[in-house]
C-alpha cells in the first residue's frame, strides 16, 4: 500500500482492491465494470466529437471545400455511428446504472455480476469492429443504413459496420437484463416499488426498451448484411425486396432507442433537482408513470420518421396522433420539475446548472418535436437541419447534459474526491452557451430549407451556418474543461465524506468511494424517497 | 434580414405557414412561461433568501390531472389542422397537370405531358394546380422544395405522388432531401414559376420531342401490347381503353382505382394484381423500359379513353 | 473476488429464472422481423408461397415437429428428476439425442431442398429465404441448447432438490426452441395442404 492510502483513515474501497489492469479486467464488481464503461464511453465521445467538428468546420463556407463529399458523407456516419450506439445508449445505464442501481437498492452488487462484466467486453468487441471500418475506410450510408443504398449501392464497409453494432446491441440487451432482474429481485427490505428513486425507475423502463427493441435493430441490420452478401431480395426492390420494409424495421427499434437514451436523463434530473432545492419531487407518482407511458407509447410512434416515404396517408395519421400522445407524459415531467422549485431551498451547485439545462433545453427539444409530429409542417421540416436541431437539443441539450450532471453529482461517490466547484459552473455554463449558439440556428437553416447531410449549401445560410460552428468551437472547449478538471481532481482534489450534498437515496449512507460489498450492514427503507426536511 | 426569409410560393404554403406559426406563438409561449417561471422560482427560493418555504407541496391533484388533459386537448387540435391540410398534398384538384419526374444519382429529370424535357429544373405556369409523379432509378431520392413547402420521396419500385398549386412567379431553390451518395448535396437545381402565357410558349420551344402519350402510342405499338391488348387480338388480354381511373376488380377478391402505380405494377409486375377472369400469362417488361418510357406508356393509357361513343 | 448479489439460494433461483424469462423476451424480438417479413411476403405472394409449401417434404418435417416435442417431454422429465435429486443424466442424453436427429434430418431437408431454392424467383425465392434463414437461426438456436445439455450433462452430480436452477433454466429455453418450431411447421409445411 502506498503512503497516501496508509495515512487514510478511510476504509479499504473498491478502488484499492486490486491496482492491477488485470484485477479491472477481470473484475466483477458493478462499480469497476461502471468505470470501465465510463473509460471506453468517454474515447467514443471524443472520437464522435473529432467527426462533428470536422463536419462543423466543413459547414463554416457554403463551399465544399476542406473535405471531399465522399470524407463528409463518412464523417455525418460515423458521427451518428458511434454517437448514438457507443455513446449515448450505454452512457448513463452503463455508466451510471451499474454503479448506483445495487446501491441505490441496499444490494451488493447487479443479479448477474459475471454477465455484467461480459457486457463490457461485448461493448468493446463491438468497439473495435467499428473502429476496424474507420480505419479500413469509414462507411457512408448514414447512421440509419436506408436501403437500397446501403444493400446494393454503397461501396464502403458496410457489413464491417454492422457487425460492429449487432455485437454491441448484445452488451444493451444483457445491461438492460442484468438492470430489470437486479430492481426486481434484490432490493433491500422495506423498499417497495414506491419508494424507489426515480432514477431506479427511469434505468428499469429503459432496461425494458433495451430488452425488448434493441433485438430487432439486431435482426434488421442482419438482413441488411445478408442482401449485401448475397443479393436475396428483401429490401431492394430491383431484387423483389421493399425499401419501406427496412424503414418500419429499422424505426420500430430507432424510435425506441432514443427513449433509451433520454429516460435515464430525466431519472438524474430526478435526484439532482430535489437535492439541491432542498425537498421532495413534486408528483412522485406521476413522475413515475409518466416515465412507464413514455417508455410504452414510444414503442407506437415509429412512423413518425416516415411521413413522406411513401407510407400510406392514413397510417400518417395514425403515428402522428400517436406521437402527440407521447408527448404528454414528457410534459408532465417538465412541469413537475419546475414545481419542485417551489418553496424550495435552492444552491446553484454544478450539477444543480447541469439539471436546470437539462429541463430547458429538453423543453425546447420537445416543443420542437410538436412541429415534426404536425404531419403537414412535416413535409416541409422533415431531412433538414430543423430535425437535426431537434434531436440535438434533446440528446445534447438534454441527455448529455444530464450525463455530465450525474458524473459531477456522483463524483464524490465514485472517486471520493470533490471537484473544483468553481470549474464545474464555468463548464456547466460554457456547455450551456456553446450549446446554444451551435444548435438554435439550426432550427432556423431547417425551417428556411436547408436539407440534412449537405456538405455545402446554398450561399444565403452562410451567416447561421457561420453562428453553429462558432458556438461548436465554444461547445468543445466546455466538454475538454470536466475532461481536464475531473482528471486532476482523483490526484489533487479535496477528499470527499460519504454525504457531501446531504442528499438522500442509500448510496448516500455508504462511505465515498463504497467498500467493495457496498454496505456494511443491509439497509432497511422505511421512509419515502427524496425526503429533504424543509429549510427554514 | 433576406436570409432569414423563406417564400411562400405556393397554395398549401401558405396554409403550412398559418400553422407553423401559430404554433411558433403557442410553443414560445410555453416556452417562455415555465422558463420564466423556473427563474422566477430561482431567484425567489435561492438558499438564504428569507421568503415563506412552509408545506411545500408533493402533490396536487386537480394540477396535475390538469395540466395532462389541457395539452392533450391542444394537441389533438394541433394534430386534427395539421392532418386536414396534409390531406392535401395528396388530393390532387380536378384538372391537375401531371409532370412526370425521375430522380437518379445525382440529378432530376422532368418529363411534361408535350413531351418537353428538363435536367435539374422544372418550370411551372402560376395558379395551375400539378400533379407530380414521382420515380427513381436507383436509390430513395427526395423532391424538395421549400418555397413551395412540398417534399416527396422517390422510392425504387412504385410511383410516389404530390399535388399543390404555385401561386407566386419566381425562381425557387430544388433540393434532394434524402441521403443517396456522394453527390447528395449537389442534387438539386430550381423550380421556375412563370405566368401562364409565357409557360406555354417555354413548352411549345426547344422542344422537338412527340407527347408523351404520342410516345407512348408508339411504344405500345412496337412493344407488343397491341398485339395481346388490341381490339382484335385473339389473345384473352383485358382492354384497356379508359383503363385510367377505372374500378378494377382482382382475382383474389381485392378491388383497386387504376392510377399510375397500378399501371406501373401491371407492366413490371404483371402476377403482382391479376385481374379477376384472366390467366397470369402477361411477361414482364422489367428491364426493358426506361423511367421515360414506363411515363409515355402510361400517359398513352391516361388518355386512350376509346372511340367516341 | 465475487461478492454474491444473493441472500439466499431461493433468492438465486428467482432471480435466474426471470433473467431467462427476460431472455426469452428478447429472443421472441430477435425472430421477430422474421415473421413479420413472412406475414408481409406471404400477404403480397400468397399463391408463390403455397406452392413453396407443397415443395416442403412434410413426412420429415411432422417427423421433426414430433421428435422435437418429445424431447421437450424428456427435457421437463430432467428437470422433474433433478427436483427430485434422482439422476438427470439418461433425460439430458435422450433430449440431446432428439435434438440432434432433428438437426440430423433438418440439414438432410435443407440439402433436398437446396437445387429448387436456387432456380426460384420472385414470390418463390422469398419463400425459400425466409425458410432457410428462419429454420436456420431456428437450428443454431438448437445447437446452442445442446452445448447447454452437454454441459448440464457433465455437471450433473450437482443437482439436486437443493439446487437445480441450472436445468430448470435450460429447461425454459429448451422448450422455447419448441415453441419456435411448432409455429415454424404450419407456416412452412402446412399451406393449403387440403388442396
Amino acid at each position: 500500500m502506498d503512503q497516501k492510502n496508509r495515512d487514510s483513515p478511510y476504509l479499504p474501497n473498491y478502488l484499492t482492491e486490486g491496482f492491477t489492469l488485470r484485477s479491472w479486467l477481470t473484475t466483477n464488481d458493478h462499480k469497476r465494470i461502471a468505470i470501465l464503461y465510463m473509460v471506453a464511453i468517454t474515447a467514443f465521445f471524443f472520437l464522435g466529437g473529432a467527426a462533428a467538428t470536422l463536419m462543423r468546420l466543413e459547414l463554416a463556407t457554403p463551399a465544399g471545400d476542406v473535405v471531399s463529399a465522399e470524407t463528409y458523407n463518412k464523417l455525418f456516419t460515423i458521427h451518428g455511428v458511434v454517437m448514438v450506439w457507443f455513446f449515448l445508449i450505454p452512457s448513463i445505464p452503463a455508466v451510471l446504472g451499474n454503479f448506483l442501481v445495487p446501491l441505490m437498492i441496499g444490494a451488493r452488487d447487479m443479479a448477474f455480476p459475471r454477465l455484467n462484466l461480459t457486457s463490457w467486453y461485448i461493448y468493446v468487441l463491438g468497439g473495435i469492429f467499428t473502429v476496424a471500418a474507420l480505419i479500413a475506410g469509414g462507411v457512408d450510408t448514414g447512421w440509419t443504413f436506408y436501403t437500397p443504398y446501403s444493400t446494393t449501392f454503397s461501396n464502403s464497409n458496410v457489413i464491417l459496420v454492422i457487425v460492429g453494432v449487432f455485437i454491441t446491441g448484445f452488451s444493451s440487451i444483457l445491461t438492460g437484463l442484468n438492470i430489470i432482474v437486479t430492481v426486481h429481485k434484490l432490493r433491500a427490505p422495506g423498499l417497495t416499488w414506491f419508494r424507489l428513486p426515480l432514477f431506479i425507475w427511469a434505468n428499469y423502463a429503459t432496461s425494458l426498451i433495451l430488452l425488448l427493441a434493441t433485438p430487432v435493430l439486431a435482426m434488421t441490420l442482419t438482413l441488411v448484411a445478408l442482401e449485401r452478401l448475397l443479393h436475396i431480395g428483401i429490401f431492394d426492390p430491383a431484387l423483389g425486396g421493399d425499401p419501406l420494409l427496412f424503414q418500419h424495421l429499422f424505426w420500430f427499434y430507432s424510435h425506441p432507442a432514443v427513449y433509451i437514451m433520454v429516460l435515464p436523463a430525466m431519472g438524474v434530473a430526478s435526484e439532482i433537482i430535489p437535492c439541491f432545492a432542498r425537498r421532495p419531487v413534486f408528483g412522485y407518482r406521476f413522475m413515475a408513470y409518466a416515465i412507464l407511458g413514455i417508455a410504452s407509447i414510444g414503442f407506437l410512434v415509429w412512423g413518425h420518421h416516415m411521413f413522406v416515404s411513401g407510407q400510406s396517408m392514413y397510417a400518417g395519421m395514425v403515428f402522428s396522433m400517436l406521437s402527440f400522445m407521447v408527448a404528454i407524459p414528457s410534459a408532465i415531467k417538465v412541469f413537475n420539475w419546475t414545481a419542485t422549485l417551489y418553496k424550495g431551498s435552492i444552491t446553484f451547485s454544478a450539477p444543480m446548472l447541469y439539471a436546470l439545462g437539462f429541463v430547458g433545453l429538453f423543453l425546447i427539444g420537445g416543443l420542437t418535436g410538436l412541429f415534426l409530429a404536425s404531419l403537414a409542417l412535416d413535409v416541409h421540416l422533415t431531412d433538414t437541419y430543423f430535425v437535426i436541431a431537434h434531436f440535438h437539443y434533446i440528446m445534447v441539450g438534454g441527455s448529455v447534459m444530464a450525463y455530465l450532471g450525474a458524473i459531477h453529482f456522483w463524483w464524490p461517490k465514485i472517486s471520493g474526491r470533490m471537484y473544483p466547484e468553481i470549474m464545474g459552473r464555468i463548464a456547466a455554463l460554457t456547455i450551456f452557451f456553446g450549446f446554444n449558439l451551435t444548435f438554435f440556428p439550426q432550427y432556423l437553416l431547417g425551417w428556411l430549407g436547408m436539407p440534412r447531410r449537405y456538405h455545402e449549401y446554398p450561399p444565403e445560410f452562410t451567416l447561421l451556418n457561420l453562428f453553429s460552428s462558432a458556438g461548436a468551437a465554444v461547445l468543445a472547449v466546455g466538454y475538454l474543461l470536466p475532461l481536464c478538471y475531473l482528471s486532476w481532481s482523483l490526484f489533487f482534489g479535496r477528499r470527499a465524506g460519504a454525504n457531501p450534498w446531504g442528499a438522500t437515496g442509500l448510496e448516500w449512507q455508504t462511505s465515498s468511494p463504497p467498500p467493495p460489498h457496498n454496505f456494511e450492514h443491509e439497509p432497511h427503507v422505511t421512509r419515502m424517497p427524496y425526503d429533504y426536511q424543509p429549510v427554514r | 434580414m433576406k436570409f432569414l426569409f423563406l417564400p411562400a410560393a405556393s397554395d398549401i404554403a401558405q396554409r403550412v405557414d398559418l400553422l407553423f406559426y401559430t404554433l411558433v406563438a403557442l410553443t414560445g409561449m410555453v416556452a417562455i412561461a415555465i422558463i420564466t417561471l423556473m427563474i422566477v422560482f430561482c431567484v425567489r427560493y435561492r438558499a438564504g433568501a428569507q421568503v415563506d418555504r412552509r408545506n411545500p407541496p408533493v402533490g396536487l391533484r386537480w394540477l396535475e390531472y390538469g395540466w395532462t388533459f389541457t395539452p392533450l386537448v391542444i394537441f389533438l387540435a394541433i394534430f386534427c389542422w395539421a392532418a386536414v391540410v396534409y390531406a392535401h398534398f395528396y388530393a390532387p384538384a380536378p384538372g391537375a397537370m401531371t409532370v412526370f419526374v425521375v430522380g437518379k444519382q445525382w440529378m432530376w429529370k422532368a418529363e411534361h405531358a408535350n413531351g418537353r424535357r428538363e435536367i435539374d429544373e422544372l418550370h411551372l405556369p402560376l395558379g395551375q394546380p400539378v400533379r407530380l409523379v414521382l420515380s427513381t432509378e436507383d436509390v430513395i431520392h427526395s423532391f424538395y422544395v421549400p418555397a413551395f413547402r412540398i417534399k416527396q420521396d422517390a422510392v425504387p419500385g412504385r410511383y410516389t405522388t404530390i399535388s399543390f398549386t404555385p401561386t407566386r412567379e419566381g425562381e425557387y431553390w430544388l433540393h434532394c432531401a434524402e441521403y443517396c451518395g456522394t453527390d447528395h448535396a449537389r442534387m438539386g437545381g430550381r423550380v421556375v414559376v412563370m405566368a401562364p402565357a409565357a409557360f406555354a410558349t417555354w413548352l411549345e420551344r426547344g422542344n422537338s420531342n412527340a407527347s408523351l402519350a404520342a410516345l407512348g402510342f408508339e411504344l405500345f405499338r412496337r412493344k407488343g401490347c397491341s398485339g395481346c391488348h388490341a381490339a382484335g387480338s385473339t389473345v384473352h388480354a383485358p382492354d384497356l381503353a379508359g383503363v385510367y381511373g377505372r374500378v378494377v376488380h382482382l382475382q383474389d377478391g381485392r378491388t383497386l382505382v387504376a392510377d399510375e402505380g397500378y399501371l406501373r405494377d401491371s407492366i413490371l409486375l404483371p402476377k403482382k394484381d391479376v385481374v379477376a377472369g384472366y390467366a397470369p400469362i402477361m411477361p414482364s417488361f422489367q428491364g426493358q423500359l426506361d423511367e421515360g418510357e414506363l411515363a409515355a406508356l402510361i400517359t398513352y393509357l391516361k388518355e386512350n379513353r376509346g372511340p367516341e361513343k | 473476488m465475487t461478492t454474491s448479489p444473493f441472500d439466499s439460494a431461493l433468492e438465486r433461483r428467482e432471480a435466474s429464472l426471470l433473467g431467462m424469462w427476460a431472455f426469452l423476451a428478447t429472443e421472441l424480438m430477435f425472430f421477430g422481423p422474421l415473421f413479420f417479413g413472412y406475414v408481409h411476403a406471404r400477404i403480397a405472394q400468397g399463391d408463390a408461397f403455397v406452392a413453396g409449401s407443397h415443395h416442403m417434404h412434410i413426412v420429415l418435417g411432422t417427423l421433426n415437429t414430433a421428435i422435437l416435442m418429445t424431447s421437450s417431454l424428456t427435457m421437463a422429465l430432467a428437470v422433474r428428476a433433478a427436483r427430485d435429486t434422482r439422476p438427470v443424466r439418461t433425460w439430458l442424453a435422450l433430449t440431446a439425442l432428439l435434438g440432434l436427429v432433428f438437426l440430423g434430418i433438418k440439414a438432410s431437408e435443407w440439402l433436398m431442398e437446396l437445387g429448387e431454392a436456387a432456380n426460384a424467383s420472385g414470390g418463390e425465392a422469398r419463400f425459400y429465404f425466409l425458410y432457410y434463414a428462419m429454420t436456420g437461426l431456428h437450428a443454431v438456436h438448437l445447437t446452442i441448447g445442446l452445448g447447454v445439455l452437454a454441459w448440464l450433462w457433465v455437471h450433473a452430480r450437482r443437482f439436486s432438490a437443493a439446487y437445480h436452477m441450472p436445468v430448470e433454466v435450460t429447461g425454459l429455453y429448451w422448450h422455447f426452441v419448441d415453441i419456435v418450431w411448432v409455429f415454424l411447421y404450419p407456416m412452412f409445411y402446412l399451406l393449403e395442404r387440403y388442396r
